[in-house]
Parts: structure tokens; sequence; C-alpha cells
């Protein structure tokens, strides 16, 4: 069998990774395994192998935004930096780019509206009757999901908040 | 408190006799939380003194809560290579973190089931690790050390989006659950790749041993959710913990079906696995953790009665390239290492008996003769 990147030298080292989903097999020749690190299992990725990137190096040097191009006042990360990176540059970016956010997120996630844990500083400002109606509808799902220990948690939840405002029952 | 990493972490042996439910196939949980500091820059993006000056903030907040006290501090500029090594075999960091140094720290606390890495992609990175099949006290342990940090870090928060994350992919719960799966059934059964894509298709991940884009070594998976808005915690954690069970009995089935329709091959697989690894006199990483995949299996199906587990998964950790090059002054070279794990394997192995025979499947009732050979009633 031949090196899948030299295509010369006989190969010796047999790699296996998971790449899209699919188990993926790659043939190095010693000096091929050499020259792209792979002595050691946790010190390279395949994936990285196969783009042909070597260990990720931090870009210090920045190149100037395009002029007119939508930047984060706070952080200065232009539309581009985003493109390439895939990373936004602080808090404030998720409002300075907030149009495209939608359309992306969608691709992603299995919903566009957070439906988890809410700091303790941000739970005072909803109201009361929207915090019962959420706890509800997850104690339903708790409750389908047979997750009593949960179910049990939210219901005494739901209580505490009905004798605090008496009108949202 | 900054001390010696190496005299703080559990031995190998210790290590590696935690045991948790269903860890026959499932090695560990782990639930991970990104968190981001309002007011500063993510690590990505932000240049080294502000990297500096947030490490500071927020290790001097995670060394004072109470969940980490008496735990292991330090900024990775202040550990070795070989350190951070072991931290990454011990899957206490993740691969990318161990390859930053100032301006990114750790705060393990005392009993290693809590880790907070800070400023890797995000400000906070901080993860539960729980032996065998336990999500949801991961999740619970994690929740908690989370609420105790948000009274000391203003979290970067919104309404609609929740916990804002350097990464779109993450924003919402910021959650990562994740199982390590010892699948040698599935592989050997070649239904492993189907599994992975129906896996897939419930928008979960499966990956190599050591995450993102790493080698399967040694038939260890690791299956996690992707997505993480839109959806509560504990949802995501019980779908999770749903497939992981599913998963098991994919696998506990594949063993079966091998051992009722090709109980040869299966046993050849196991017994020659133990022929080279406790006779070889050099073995790659590689070839270690895939032999020891088979022996482990073996232990599984009994062929290795006076045995413990612990011995086996001790061995995953001790024959790792960091783990081996503790206590050698010097770096070894791969050649070297390869000696040394041998030898090691030898040794560690030297009290462990061949493994046995099963019983073929006991022949039907009317089968005559069988009164008569064994005679001794
Ligand atoms: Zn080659
Ligand atoms: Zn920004």
């Amino acid at each position: 069998m031949l090196c899948s990147i030299c295509q010369k030298n006989e190969a010796k080292v047999h790699l296996t990774q998971i790449v899209d989903d699919k188990m993926q097999k790659i043939d190095l020749c010693e000096e091929c395994s050499k020259a792209k690190g792979v002595t050691d299992p946790a010190g390279f990725s395949l994936a990285d192998l196969l783009l042909g990137l070597g260990t990720s190096q931090e870009a210090e040097a920045r190149p100037a935004a395009k002029p007119g191009e939508l930047t984060c006042p706070t952080c200065g990360l232009a539309q581009s930096d985003f493109k390439k990176s895939g990373r936004f540059g602080c808090p404030q970016c998720y409002v300075t780019f907030a149009e495209g956010l939608p359309v992306m997120l969608k691709t992603m996630h299995r919903g566009l509206r957070h439906a988890g844990k809410v700091p303790q500083a941000f739970r005072v400002k909803r109201e009361p009757v929207d915090q019962i109606k959420l706890l509800s509808r997850r104690l339903e799902k708790a409750i389908e999901s047979e997750n009593f220990e949960e179910a049990a948690q939210l219901r005494d939840q739901i209580r505490a908040l009905k004798q605090q405002a008496p009108s949202a029952s | 408190m900054p001390g010696d990493l190496q005299q703080f972490l559990s031995q190998p042996s210790e290590a590696a006799a935690r045991t948790g439910p269903l860890d026959r196939i499932v090695f560990s949980s782990r639930v991970r939380l990104a968190r981001n500091v309002q007011g500063f820059a993510f690590p990505g993006w932000a240049k080294k003194p502000e990297r500096v000056r947030s490490l500071d903030v927020i290790r001097g907040a995670v060394e004072q809560v109470a969940p980490m006290k008496e735990g292991f501090s330090s900024p990775m500029d202040g550990l070795s290579g070989l350190e951070k090594q072991i931290l990454v075999e011990r899957h206490l960091v993740s691969r990318e973190h161990a390859a930053k140094s100032g301006g990114s720290g750790i705060v393990l606390n005392r009993s290693e089931s809590l880790c907070v890495m800070i400023n890797e992609e995000d400000h906070l990175r901080m993860q539960s690790l729980r032996p065998g099949l336990q999500l949801r006290e991961a999740w619970k342990a994690i929740d908690e050390l989370d609420s105790a940090l948000e009274s000391r870090l203003p979290f970067a928060f919104s309404q609609e989006l929740g916990y804002l994350t350097a990464c779109p992919t993450n924003v919402g719960t910021g959650i990562r659950v994740s199982a390590m799966l010892h699948l040698p059934g599935l592989v050997l059964g070649e239904q492993v790749n189907k599994t992975i894509q129906s896996v897939n298709k419930l928008g979960l991940a499966v990956r190599g041993l050591y995450g993102e884009g790493t080698e399967a070594l040694g038939n260890i998976f690791q299956v996690s959710n992707q997505m993480t808005l839109g959806e509560s915690e504990p949802e995501i954690v019980e779908r999770l913990n749903k497939v992981v069970l599913q998963m098991i009995e994919h696998e506990t089935n594949a063993r079966q079906k091998l051992l009722e329709e090709k109980p040869k091959v299966l046993l050849n697989h196991i017994g020659r696995a133990f022929g080279v690894i406790s006779n070889a006199f050099s073995i790659s990483s590689k070839e270690a953790m895939n032999l020891l995949s088979m022996v482990r299996l073996g232990h599984d199906m009994e062929l290795f009665p006076d045995q413990s587990r612990a011995l086996f998964d001790e061995l995953f950790l001790t024959t790792q390239p960091a783990h081996l090059q503790r206590g050698h002054p010097g770096k070894l070279g791969a050649e070297e290492r390869d000696l040394l794990r041998a030898d090691l394997l030898r040794e560690r192995l030297q009290g462990v008996s061949r493994p046995v025979v099963p019983k073929p499947p006991s022949p039907p009732a009317d089968a005559a003769g069988s009164a008569g050979i064994g005679g001794g009633i």
C-alpha cells in the first residue's frame, strides 16, 4: 500500500478518524508521518492533515477592515473577520451583527430563542406570569421524559412563584 | 496556589479504580458549559494584555467559590509541556487549551471532577467529569458551580439568545453533554458506521478519543450534542442519555451476536491481543490502545476472571506518551517510548493468566455419554 501523501513510499502508519460522520482511513509512510507529527495520537488531527493545516497559529496581525464594512464599535471586529474565523470578538458583536444572525442560527440550532438557564441577575426582570408559563412548560416536558427529580423541583418553583404573585395563578 | 501538578493529580491506579453505573461500556460522562464575562473581548480576539487581565479576574473568582476550594490553579505558562499533555490524556483539558500559554489558565478541584479552562475559545469552559453513565449528576454538579460563579462574574447573557459565546454554534445554553463509550463489538461487527450515522441524524456528534478530528483509538468514541439554542439543559441531557442507553444496547447486542455467530473469530482477536500485549518488547501507543481494547472486551466476557477491570483501564492511561514520559529525565523519542511501553505492559500483565476458554454451549439434554465421562456424582 502506498502512502496517501507522497504516493511514493510504502505506507507504515495507518490511521482511522471520524471525519464528516464517517470513519476514514489514511495510510502514511514513516517519513510523512514524522513530517506531519503523527507519532502521538493526541497531537494531531486528520482533518487538519487533510486540509493541509498545521497547528493553529494565533493571528496577532489583523488586516484593517475594508472601508464602509460593518464593524463592531466595541471590539473592532469586522464582518470579514467573522467570515474568516466564524468567531465573534465580544458579546456586543451579537448586537452589531444581529441582522444576519437568525439565518445562520437556524442552520445550527433547534430553535432561535434561549430556553435554558437564566442567571439570577437576569431572572428578576421576567414577569412572574411569564416565568410560571415557562416553568410549567418545562414541568410538562420533565414529566413526559419521566425525569421526576427535575419535575419536583419545577413544581416547587412554580408553587413559590404563585405565592409571591397570587394574581398570576 | 500554583503547586506541583503531578503531586496534585491522583495516581493512574486510583483514577482507573473510580467506578460508575454501566462503566462496562461507558468510560465517562461529561458536561461542559461555555461562559463569557461582560467587559472583555473574547479570548480569540483580545490582545494578550487584555487576556492576561481577564485571566487574573476570572481565576481569582473561580479559586474562591466553594466547589473549587483546595483545588489546583495555574496559568498555562506555569505548566510544562509534559504537564499539559498529562492533563489532555486525563481528559481534563482540551488539546486546544493545552496549546495555550500566557493569558490562559486552569483551575481544577480537589477530586478532579470539576475543571475550569480559562481563556480557551471562551472566557470560561467549565466541565464536570464522572465515571460511567452519570450525565444528570454531571449536569447537576456543573450547574451548581455555574450558579456559584455568576454572583462573582457578570456573565454575558441576552434574554433572547442566552449565554453569548465566541462561536455562535455554542450560544444559548453553552452546553456540551458527552459520554465516552467503548464500542469494540460494533467495530468488530462492522456496524459502527451505521450507528454513527443514525446518531448524527439526531443532531448528535460522534468523535474520536481526544475530541474533534481525532482518531477513534482503542474503539473509544465520544458522543455529544451539537445544538445549544432552543432547548433547556435538562432536555439536552435527557436526549443524550436516551441515545447513550440505546448505543449501550446496540453494543451489547453486537457482542452477543459475535459470540453466537463467530465465537472463534472473537476469541482469536482477544487471545492474540493478550499474547502480543503481554509479550511485546516494543509497542506503539496506537497498537497498545487497540490491543487493550480487545483485552478489556475479554474482561467484560469474563475471560480474565481473576482480574479487575481497573488494571486494564489504568494501562489505557499509563501507556499514553506523556504518562510514560513521567519520571524520566530527558525527552524520550517515540522509539524509546515504544520500548518503555512494552516493558510496562509486560510487567503489569505478568500476573494475569491467559484468557480462559469459555465453555461451549451446553449440549442438548439427550446427548448421550456425558454422565459416563463426567463421572463424579
Ligand atoms: Zn509518504
Ligand atoms: Zn464586538
